[in-house]
């Protein structure tokens, strides 16, 4: 850890050195980016379900002004989509870039077509004919699973892709017939469509010269996109392909995979000859961005006659869509199992997880991945348990919170995980406290009386951030490592580049990693330049993802600045004549402790190193180190956010009154970018909990296809949100840091929830299904005034 | 068949022949080459695409080039005077009203019409008038901070 300097950057607000290019509208995102001699192209997608592809018709659209060329499923000879990441006895049905021989979801790619513009190859695509036999489609997880669904695939009997269970059955069900109180629920967590401002696009490009592929994309992750198409889909070395992902407009997951759309491209603009850009439109990203969340769930929680849980039982069928995406398997899985201890002590729990195949869009990680649907289960059933039992919800939490431990001994969940280090109980009672806990709830019975019904919704969260280590992660299925890489390169008069395998499409790296930078080498911000997502200038990297990049991809940066720093000691001493022991080293210089007079500059180390006249004997010259970060454990920030919603029972109507968050997320770079990834997180998980539904018909029809019938949170619907932390240092790494990017999404769904449920209580309502609108509240509340 | 169309944008005529069907947007981006200006949905739902025409903000993605023939156009490149940037801009910098910066151009377009109805404008105020603008990174808290910021420092100008 460094030593505590002058002014030290690492906690301070900067702002961010980032946006000077963004807010005048200088920002490169991929669709910004121009090549001599770019052709466009455009997909024809499947407008059935599920049906037989019969035949593919492109006579027309060749004929239609502009348009270059059309090429079906037949054509492309690449591999198919590779799955990432396996699970025992796992059935994985083969995902070809384009259709072949069937179609299994509204949207799915069937043929490309590449015009001199835009607009040509969209003429074209409108042009294909193509002839599908349509077949009856599920796109319910659970009904995929009863005999007699339709099949998607012949040899995936009952369209299940994998059962997967964790925990210990046997002391489940025996702490459930112990049990003084059993509290059972059905849920469902609905599907969710991310939605990034910026729709997906890539371009490919091959040199005639050296026939390298150059493929700018929409990517969180560079390397991983490198690494799957050219092993698995392309077929061709690495080195000749080079990934760069530019400014990119937001992720929240859908932009690690590896889609057909890039694949196709890169293929076309090889056989063509000439670079082809594709950039989605709003509708394509509706059909084909993977999805995230949608799990059918049973849940059951058991209490002994203290209040205090004694066991979890849960059934979830998770619909993983037509094919796998790129990490589908872990989120049900992995994610989601893991995470139903929460910060509570439960002693025995049992989940056992269908991986559902249906005529839907794939779903993968979207924001939490995995976090949410095991946070919101646990946080429901709190909820419903403190209700049936007649005790205050946050004093059911707090009995039941698992005692702080921060001394470095981790504590063991029954459910896999061992959590770093955690501190319950002081967040939730300064939530209670900012929002004034007491007061409202005498507010809330005051209030009814008069028609008004306000709830109280508490949520308390744990998080699971930077998956590790790379060993672990390979023994559950993992096709990946997940360590981090960076590389520090001095330059001979004292300024810094940093590679990192992280990436920024939000997240401000180039500010919080300069920051980190500079305030270990005691250096001004302005000497340190953050390089990221092209892979010919980093070195290999894993990405941004599960909130890794400070604790994962910050922790790599660290060792190499240790590295650089352990050398620079070295020459200075030698230049000083004196011991490295006997060296201090702050403000950027080595002094020799007791003479301050004596010291060397970190320019007058650097500059030496490179001209290496005088460093000492045997030591290469230069100054730069590169570090590969293998965590040992995940890290585990925990909060408690609590929200006080209105609902109109007339209308259905739900108001925030007021939405107060108190996390701990570890030590922390830059508290101003901080509260922002938790001000985004919060209103997507608003977003769950009350409008956001991507609903299929039964046959498979998406109904929310556009951002007309998806309700996208807005500015007027939310309110400004209280934030505070508390901090529990992860002892894990070199930072201290846990991960900040999504537990507001994770925290935000089940508060609302269970708030808007709490303000329903006096018409005898126990739950809704999210998302609560007004529509269905009014239902509920009209159908309870009948009994 | 191509049409004739010319605009000042930014302060700069521009005289193209266009296909009737033209988005103002891809005019924007693809024949003049300014790309500050965003897509981000086809249903005029995100707001992405909000440039100034004849003093009002619109949404570029909703008209056709050729329906602003004779128009003048300021784009989030032309909002920055000789190197100093509008306090609007300023005002997202300072508060942190942006993320990934895509939906940044449109909110700020947005804003600078916002500012022109209500120059001192409530929370609600602003919330309400950023109703066609979508923002997947923020959560708007900072962008109603930025734009308090810009009003502050607008009235103290004047
Ligand atoms: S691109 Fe114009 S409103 Fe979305
Ligand atoms: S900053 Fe990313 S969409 Fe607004």
């Amino acid at each position: 850890m460094a030593t505590v300097a002058e002014e030290r950057l690492f906690g301070k607000s900067i702002k961010r050195r980032e946006d000077p290019r963004f807010i005048t509208g200088r920002g490169q995102y991929v669709d910004d980016v121009k090549l001599p001699g770019m052709t466009y192209a455009a997909f024809v997608r499947s407008p059935h379900a599920h049906a037989r592809l019969n035949k593919v018709d492109a006579s027309a659209a060749r004929k239609v002004p502009g348009v270059l060329a059309v090429y079906t499923g037949a054509d492309v000879k690449v591999g198919g989509l590779p799955c990432g990441w396996m699970l025992p006895d796992i059935k994985v049905p083969p995902r070809p870039a384009l259709a072949q021989g069937k179609v299994r979801y509204v949207g799915e790619p069937v043929a490309i077509v590449i015009g001199e513009t835009a607009y040509a190859a969209k003429d074209g695509a409108e042009a294909v004919k193509v002839a599908y036999e349509a077949l009856p489609a599920v796109s319910n997880a659970k009904k995929a699973h009863e005999t007699g669904a339709p099949q998607l695939f012949d040899n995936i009997p009952k369209n299940q892709c994998f059962y997967w269970t964790i925990g210990d059955k046997t002391a489940t069900e025996a702490a459930f017939k112990s049990a003084a109180t059993v509290v059972h629920q059905a849920l469902l967590n609905q599907r969710l469509i991310p939605n990034a401002i910026e729709p997906r696009a890539c371009i490919a490009s091959v040199s005639p010269a050296t026939g390298e592929l150059t493929l700018w994309v929409t990517s969180q992750n560079p390397h991983v996109h490198r690494l799957l198409m050219a092993a698995f889909v392309l077929s061709i070395p690495e080195t000749k392909m080079r990934v760069i992902a530019p400014d990119v407009g937001g992720g929240f997951g859908s932009k690690i995979f590896v889609y057909n759309e890039e694949v196709v491209v890169s293929w076309a603009a090889k056989t063509l000859g000439r670079p082809v850009k594709w950039t989605a439109e709003r509708r394509e990203s509706f059909l084909n961005d993977a999805h995230g969340r949608d799990h059918v769930t049973e849940a059951e929680i058991a209490l002994d006659h203290d209040g205090k849980v004694s066991g979890l039982r849960v059934k979830t069928h998770a619909n993983l869509g037509a094919y796998l995406s790129t990490f589908a398997p872990l989120i049900p899985s992995y994610l989601y199992g893991p995470l139903l201890s929460g910060v509570y002590k439960i002693p025995a729990i049992f989940c056992e997880v269908w991986g559902m195949l249906t005529d839907t869009a794939p779903v993968d990680a979207y924001r939490g991945a995995g976090r949410p649907e095991a946070t919101y289960l646990l946080e429901r059933m709190m909820d419903r348990a403190a209700r049936q039992l007649r005790v205050d919800p946050a004093e059911l939490r707090r009995k039941n919170f698992i005692p702080k431990f921060t001394d470095g001994a981790p504590y063991q969940t029954p459910v896999a995980f061992a959590y770093d280090s955690g501190n319950y109980e002081p967040a939730l009672r300064r939530a209670l406290q900012l929002v004034g806990y007491d007061q409202t709830r005498k507010e809330q019975l005051a209030l009814r009386p008069k028609g008004r019904y306000i709830g109280i919704g508490v949520s308390t969260y744990i998080e699971a951030c930077g998956p590790a280590p790379s060993a672990v992660a390979g023994s559950l299925g993992a096709g990946a490592g997940l360590w981090e890489s960076g590389q520090v390169r001095v330059h001979p008069a004292g300024a810094v580049t940093v590679y990192t395998g992280s990436h920024s499409h939000g997240q401000g790296h180039e500010t919080t990693f300069a920051q980190l930078v500079a305030d270990e080498l005691g250096i001004p911000m302005e000497q340190v330049e953050i390089v990221h997502g092209d892979t010919a200038q980093i070195p290999f990297g894993m990405g941004t993802y599960g909130s890794r990049s400070a604790c994962v991809g910050g922790s790599a940066i660290v060792k190499c600045l240790d590295k650089i720093k352990e050398k620079g000691r070295k020459i200075a001493a030698h230049l000083l004549e004196a011991n490295e022991q006997d060296l201090d080293f702050a403000g950027g210089t080595w002094t020799v402790k007791g003479s301050p007079d004596k010291k060397k500059t970190w320019g007058e180390v650097a500059l030496m190193a490179y001209l290496a006249h005088n460093i000492p004997k045997g030591m290469e010259p230069g100054l730069e180190a590169t570090s590969f970060y293998d965590p040992v454990n995940f890290t585990f920030p925990f909060g408690a956010h609590i929200a006080v919603v209105e609902v109109d029972p007339e209308t259905g109507a739900v108001k925030i009154l007021k939405y107060v968050a108190v996390d701990d997320v570890g030590r922390v770079i830059n508290p101003m970018i901080v509260d922002g990834m938790v001000h985004g997180g919060i209103a997507q998980g608003v977003g769950q909990a009350l409008w956001e539904h991507g609903v299929y018909s039964e046959d498979g029809q998406l109904l929310t296809g556009t951002m007309m019938d998806y309700a996208l949170p807005k500015a007027d619907a939310l309110p400004s949100y209280v934030t505070e932390r508390t901090v529990t240092p992860s002892p894990i790494n070199p930072l201290g840091v846990k991960g900040a990017g999504e537990t507001g999404t994770i925290a935000s769904t089940p508060a609302i929830a269970n708030a808007v449920i709490d303000a329903l209580e006096p018409f005898g309502l126990t739950h809704l299904d999210i998302p609560l609108t007004p529509q269905k509240i009014w239902k509920a509340v009209a159908a309870a005034k009948q009994k | 068949m191509k049409l004739p169309v010319k605009m000042t944008i930014n302060g700069q005529k521009t005289s193209d022949e266009v296909e009737p069907r033209l988005l103002l947007v891809h005019y924007i981006r693809e024949v003049v080459g300014l790309t500050g200006t965003h897509v981000g949905c086809d249903t005029s739902q995100c707001g992405a695409c909000t440039i100034l025409m004849n003093g009002q903000a619109v949404k570029a993605c909703t008209m056709f080039a050729v329906q602003a023939d004779g128009a003048t156009i300021t784009t989030i490149e032309g909002l920055a005077r000789n190197g100093e940037l509008h306090p609007i801009q300023q005002g997202f910098w300072e508060k942190h009203g942006l993320q990934c910066g895509f939906c940044t151009p449109g909110m700020i377009m947005t804003a600078y019409q916002l500012l022109e109805r209500y120059p001192k404008p409530t929370e609600e105020q602003i919330r309400h008038q950023l109703e066609g603008n979508l923002c997947r990174c923020t959560g708007y808290h900072n962008i109603v901070k930025a734009i308090e910021w810009a009003a502050e420092h607008m009235a103290g100008k004047k």
